[in-house]
């Protein structure tokens, strides 16, 4: 439990988050016909018959969607339902030709499931908490409406109708806005491994309804809930609860009581108000949907769904602890998204190589560089950076260099930035501009051999027990090696020298 | 089982379709008589089967995720599906301003 609280004149109180998230699935074609999915495409223009509603056209099912719901599931640990069915929810609106939503009530294609999120102190998490999830079922799109567009009309764009969706649901099991925001990541970042939603929230690939309710401190009844629909970022998901969370205390506290409805959030305001509806609104008069058969998996499929899952966030995580030997932090940075860990795992790949050490040797060298190092150097570069210069064999060739003694971090940065400017070889560009550190033992020994002439009182001090002094030493000698001597190679030589 | 009057306007209002009180006289205890003969199903022992779902038994046939396969079933047809909306305009449907 987080110890989130509101504090209201009367006391304090906690909060009950639920989420539904929406996923659109990634496939070519839509759930139930062969029109393309692509986002972005002219209005209209990816609509078949199917999506249209015209008369006597029959839904069939996209067999992609299908195991893409149930990869999923099993990516959340969740029962995969072998028998399911799909059921119309009716309601008449001008996005949604057929008059109803195919979608599963009564029976979803996922049960039950959980995933974790991690403590995060900062963050206000003090510890792993397991969210759970009630379902995940699979179910259409309806069409876009534009109403900025004429006077009197409103224009209807379907080429988002029919599109597959996974609804997933999850229990009522968060207590604070951090921890709503750190689902919503963490389910992200499971949908984008496994590969069933891209999570593009801009381009509404993800979006939630978000049920929020408050009660006293001690209390176990939930109170009245409302529903904030279509929240389409994490950031607006965690605004959405504190402002809502906020109202229903105030609310309560003046001696009012929570209406259960469907609210909008404002993202300019960052506050919810509610949407005007009808009384009948949520009479959806849900049936089976007599044009298609139960939904009937074998062990088959099945088998081939758990075949073709990836190492999933939490195993890669453990494994980058545990077998790389990174600290917890850059294993969970570096496993929070698809696209980091690829990065970084083509950058350990080629440096392990290029260096000739096991991947375990140099991985912290690699994260510390993937992490920190080198978006310092992009983003002090700003719009300098060329991004596409700094390939993984460049920045291997970095970190050998690094590795072998040859160049330090200052000079790694200032190579690094050369490469992201120009695209020339780091190898190159160290010989030319300089950038390497002097590990000849002989121009260090020199340098160190003046220093040591000329701070007799220093040289009698440390031999006395001032051991702090040996820091002067290395100053001295970096200073006039311009900062270009081998740190390591100095501090062995004057070790020698002082004795 | 029995449908009201106010339930009867309740379900063409949701369906959109207009109804007068004349339409209401004949039709409520028209929906009444067909839930009265739908009832006598309830004589039958039903305990241990399994709701049918289907009259024939067969599997439900899935589809290759790929665009356009069958052009009947497929997308890149505008002009044949805003062929007949009242309004089409600039590739859109046109319909009266539906905004809250």
């Amino acid at each position: 439990m987080s110890n989130y609280r509101i504090h209201g004149a009367t006391g304090d109180w906690e909060i009950v988050v639920g989420l539904e998230v929406h996923a659109q699935v990634t496939s070519n074609a839509k759930l139930f016909s062969g029109a393309s999915t692509q986002f972005g495409a002219e209005p209209n223009t990816q609509v078949s018959l199917v999506d249209a509603a015209m008369p006597g056209m029959l839904p069939v099912p996209n067999r992609e969607c299908v195991r893409q719901a149930v990869r999923t599931g099993m990516a959340i640990e969740a029962e995969i339902h072998k028998w399911s069915r799909f059921d119309r929810k009716n309601y008449f609106y001008a996005d949604l030709p057929q008059g109803y939503q195919i979608s599963q009530l009564y029976h979803p294609i996922v049960g039950k499931g959980a995933l974790t999120i991690e403590a995060d102190e900062k963050a206000g998490i003090p510890e792993d908490r397991t969210i759970g999830i009630e379902r995940i079922h699979i179910e259409q799109d309806a069409g876009k409406l534009m109403h900025d567009q004429h006077p009197t009309m409103s224009y209807v764009d379907l080429n988002r109708v029919g599109v597959a969706l996974m609804e997933i649901v999850s229990d009522p099991d968060m207590t604070s806005p951090a921890e709503a925001g750190a689902y919503v990541r963490k389910l992200r970042a499971i949908l984008r491994y496994v590969g069933s939603c891209d999570g593009n929230m801009e381009e509404g690939s993800m979006r939630a309804d978000v049920n929020v309710s408050v009660r006293r401190v001690g209390d176990t009844e939930l109170g009245t809930r409302t529903e904030t629909k279509n929240v389409n970022s994490v950031r607006f998901v965690m605004q959405t609860i504190e402002h809502e969370a906020q109202r229903q205390v105030n609310v309560l506290e003046d001696g009012g009581t929570i209406v259960q409805e469907t609210r909008l959030f404002d993202p300019g305001t960052g506050t919810t108000r509610s949407m005007r509806s009808k009384e009948d609104a949520h009479d959806y008069r849900y049936f089976p949907d007599p044009d298609l058969l139960p939904l009937e998996l074998d062990d088959e499929f099945l088998e081939a769904c758990r075949a073709s899952l990836p190492e999933l966030p939490d195993a890669k995580r453990l494994r980058y602890e545990n077998e790389l030997g990174l600290t917890p932090y850059n294993a969970r940075e570096l496993t929070a998204d698809v696209e980091v860990f690829a990065r970084f795992e083509t950058l350990l790949g080629e440096t392990a190589s290029a260096i000739g050490k096991p991947e375990a040797k140099v991985a912290t060298q690699v994260a510390n560089w993937a992490l920190s190092v080198a978006p310092g150097v992009v983003k002090s570069l700003g719009d300098e950076a060329d991004v596409s210069h700094g390939t993984a064999a460049r920045q291997a060739a970095i970190l050998k260099m690094q590795d072998a003694g040859e160049i330090s971090g200052g000079q790694a940065k200032e190579i690094y930035e050369i490469v992201l400017k120009t695209g020339r070889e780091p190898d190159e560009i160290a010989d030319t501009e300089g950038l390497k550190q002097v590990s000849d033992t002989g121009a260090i020994e020199a340098a160190i051999d003046a220093i040591i002439a000329g701070n007799g009182d220093k040289v009698e001090q440390y031999k006395g027990g001032k051991d702090k002094l040996f820091g002067f030493f290395v100053g001295q000698t970096m200073k006039a090696m311009q900062g270009k001597a081998n740190p390591a190679v100095v501090n062995q030589i004057l070790k020698d020298k002082l004795g | 089982m029995s449908v009201t009057r106010e339930e009867v306007a309740k379900i063409a209002q949701l369906a959109r379709i207009k109804m007068g009180e004349g339409d209401l006289d004949h039709l409520v205890p028209e929906f009444n008589k067909i839930l009265e003969w739908v009832e006598q199903l309830g004589e039958v022992d039903t305990a241990g089967v399994e709701p049918m779902t289907a009259v024939i038994d067969q599997k439900l046939r899935l589809r290759d995720d790929v665009i356009d396969a069958d052009p009947k079933t497929g997308g890149g047809r505008r002009d044949d599906v805003l062929a007949n909306a009242p309004a089409a305009e600039h590739g859109f449907y046109g319909v009266p301003k539906v905004i809250e």
